[in-house]
């Protein structure tokens, strides 16, 4: 095992991807040998495998996103990198309309394996167009699948299994956790699509967090135990396909939920979550599902305004609280 | 000088294009094709001229008005009227229809029905050529109204700068749904528009199709050398509305009935007896077969079934990649 970031397991999974299968090629804007990708992820990779694999494009985020998916389709995979998550939407029809559908509208004659990598998540003061987390309009794009990492481990082993499946996967990462550091280990390895990781194992109360979210989840649990409360932080890891079973499992054992994600409250992830448990495992409820989500605001860009609007170990902390007092 | 049995196999396929969109109304107004329809009756030159300098195992990307463009690639005949009406033996099994036919085996990547979307995905298919090292080509057909596209711009701007071989081609039948092009454009060419990306480009006779082929034949061998992308316009028009109940109304007085005179179908008729290839009884045979094999295609679609509903359910993703995938 090594100790390693978030910014440096991706790199690597990139790597070995790349090493491994000369079909997979990276493209983005800024991405090659003049800057490494806005977030350093695809650093030393152009000066590795040449500007044909790594390959800087004008800032057209649509194309960026078109060209992979015709790439996709014609024999290689694309691994596509937004510059920020929030730009995602000027790809919107080429991700939603396009990648996620082709397959089924042509009657499966098709794969698109195409992978896009994008940046969510507020809090560096970068305000409205660059922190936001959109996770929900893929979640509910039948056709793409969503992985939304939260360590090393899990970044490195989902980007592997994404770039080799079949499927369009639309790729979170989120930009607090790039200096993150967790272990992995030396030898290959893949994280499988649809596999909640329970991170921490509790009894009384079960914390369904992503992203940037599962470390304040699990910084509260761990607070939580010195006052006798015994907390489950559940990691579904990929939002679709989603493990309802082990969420569903955890509530049946614990019978109190609290979801925590960085996206809007309205219609967001949460609502899901909630929504799958109501259904199927509302008897077991010991109290009414808490939500911990962003307010329904852009993100703003004063630090306090900011802040305010990012979950935070304090409001998870009371949620959970109500939860279970 | 193209060879007699090639100018014949362009005319026979201008053919059956032109009788399977006069079939495809028919069975509309019987109430058989659910939905809506974009016919391509008028514009048989532009798909025939393009493809006819394509191999087999070249690509193309295609419209909302994509029968035509199926025909000229080798599709099946009976696989797309099955598809237009709903049925399982459809190119895509019944789940895309009129708008959304595909055929992978022929290298027809598919149709969308996003105006401009297939610019950047035809531009993806030239990088991946590039990328594997092979001297395949792409056809990105589109009309004119997909030119005021962002995609058009993005897509055409990366197959230039990468020098892609890809051969974008324009079809300008002038109304953008009801929208003449004067009203949306301060330009009357699109073929223009290739200046700003440092391509080569055409504007040619759309219903010629031997200047379309001619424009198309350079283009493609450009693209097959690899020395980059061309943009094509093919002045062109298309003889019904832009969809089901479109009288088009919009028309002037006077404009269908010029167009009607330069039938792409009538005119390479005239050329080929001119030119000595094709004679009156020849014509006969070549309008019968290709009446028939298009009568063949209805059989076939009108006889198959239509999916079962839970058939819904099926391809959205490959399957056994979810919860498995170690």
């Amino acid at each position: 095992m090594n100790e390693t970031t978030v910014r440096e397991a991706l790199r690597e999974a990139l790597r070995e991807e790349m090493k491994r299968d000369k079909t997979v090629f990276l493209l983005g804007e800024d991405i090659g040998r003049y800057w490494g990708g806005a977030f350093g992820v695809t650093k030393g990779l152009a000066e590795e495998f040449g500007d044909e694999r790594v390959r800087d494009t004008p800032i057209s985020e649509s194309a960026i996103v078109g060209v992979g998916v015709g790439a996709a389709i014609t024999g290689m995979r694309p691994v596509a990198e937004i510059m920020f998550g929030d730009l995602s939407a000027l790809a919107m029809d080429q991700i939603c309309n396009q990648a996620a559908k082709i397959r089924y509208m042509f009657g499966g004659q098709a794969s698109v394996p195409l992978v896009i990598r994008t940046p969510f998540g507020a809090g560096v003061n970068i305000a409205s167009h660059h922190s936001q987390s959109l996770e929900a309009w893929f979640m509910h794009t039948p056709g793409l699948y969503v992985a939304v990492p939260s360590t090393p481990y899990d970044a490195k082993g989902l980007l592997k299994t994404a770039i080799r499946g079949s499927n369009p996967v639309f790729f979170v990462e989120h930009k607090l956790l790039y200096p993150v550091k967790g272990m992995i280990p030396e030898e290959d390895y893949t994280v499988p699509f649809g596999v909640a990781d329970v991170k921490r194992e509790g009894s009384d109360v079960t914390i369904f967090a992503t992203l940037y979210m599962v470390h304040k989840a699990l910084a509260v649990a761990e607070k939580l135990e010195k006052e006798g409360i015994s907390a489950e932080v559940v990691d579904p890891r990929t939002l679709s396909p989603l493990d309802r079973s082990t969420i569903v499992k955890s509530v049946k054992k614990t019978g109190r939920l609290v979801v925590v994600t960085e996206d809007c409250k309205k219609a967001g992830v949460s609502a899901e979550i909630a929504a799958i448990v109501a259904e199927e495992a509302l008897d077991y409820l010991d109290a009414p599902v808490k939500r911990v989500a962003e307010p329904d605001t852009p993100i703003p860009f004063s630090p306090p305004l900011e802040q305010f609007v990012i979950p935070d170990e304090k409001s998870i902390m009371k949620a959970v609280k109500e939860t279970v007092g | 000088m193209v060879e007699k049995t090639k100018l014949l196999q362009m005319y026979q396929r201008m053919l059956q294009i032109r009788y399977f969109e006069e079939k495809v109304f028919e069975l509309y107004g019987q109430n058989l094709v659910p939905g809506t329809i974009h016919l391509y009756a008028g514009e048989e030159a532009v798909a025939v001229g393009v493809c006819a300098n394509l191999r087999p195992d070249d690509y193309i990307t295609s419209t909302h008005r994509g029968h035509g463009h199926c025909i000229a690639k080798d599709a099946d005949l009976g696989k797309v009227m099955a598809e237009i009406l709903g049925k399982k033996t459809g190119y895509c099994k019944g789940k895309g229809g009129s708008m959304h036919i595909a055929d992978f085996s022929k290298g027809m990547l598919g149709a969308t029905a996003v105006v401009g979307a297939g610019i950047p995905i035809a531009a993806g298919a030239g990088l991946s050529i590039k990328l594997r090292g092979t001297d395949q080509v792409v056809a990105c057909f589109f009309g004119e109204g997909a030119s005021n596209q962002g995609t058009f711009h993005e897509g055409i701007n990366m197959a230039a700068i990468w020098r892609l071989p890809v051969v974008f081609v324009c079809e300008n039948n002038l109304y953008a749904m009801g929208t003449r092009q004067s009203l949306v454009m301060a330009i009357e060419n699109i073929a223009d528009r290739a200046v700003a990306y440092g391509i080569p480009s055409a504007t040619v006779d759309g219903n010629d199709v031997l200047a379309v082929y001619e424009a198309a034949s350079e283009a493609v061998n450009r693209a097959r050398k690899g020395e980059g992308p061309t943009l094509i316009e093919c002045k062109t028009y298309r003889q019904k509305g832009h969809s089901r109940f479109d009288p088009a109304a919009y028309r002037p007085k006077g404009e269908v009935e010029e167009w009607l005179k330069r039938d792409p179908i009538s005119r390479f008729k005239s050329k080929l007896i001119e030119m000595g290839v094709l004679t009156e009884q020849e014509n006969e045979r070549l309008r019968r077969e290709a009446a028939s094999s298009v009568e063949e295609a209805v059989k076939f679609a009108m006889e198959s079934q239509f999916p079962q509903p839970e058939e819904a359910l099926e391809d959205v993703y490959v399957e056994g990649e979810g919860a498995s995938t170690q």
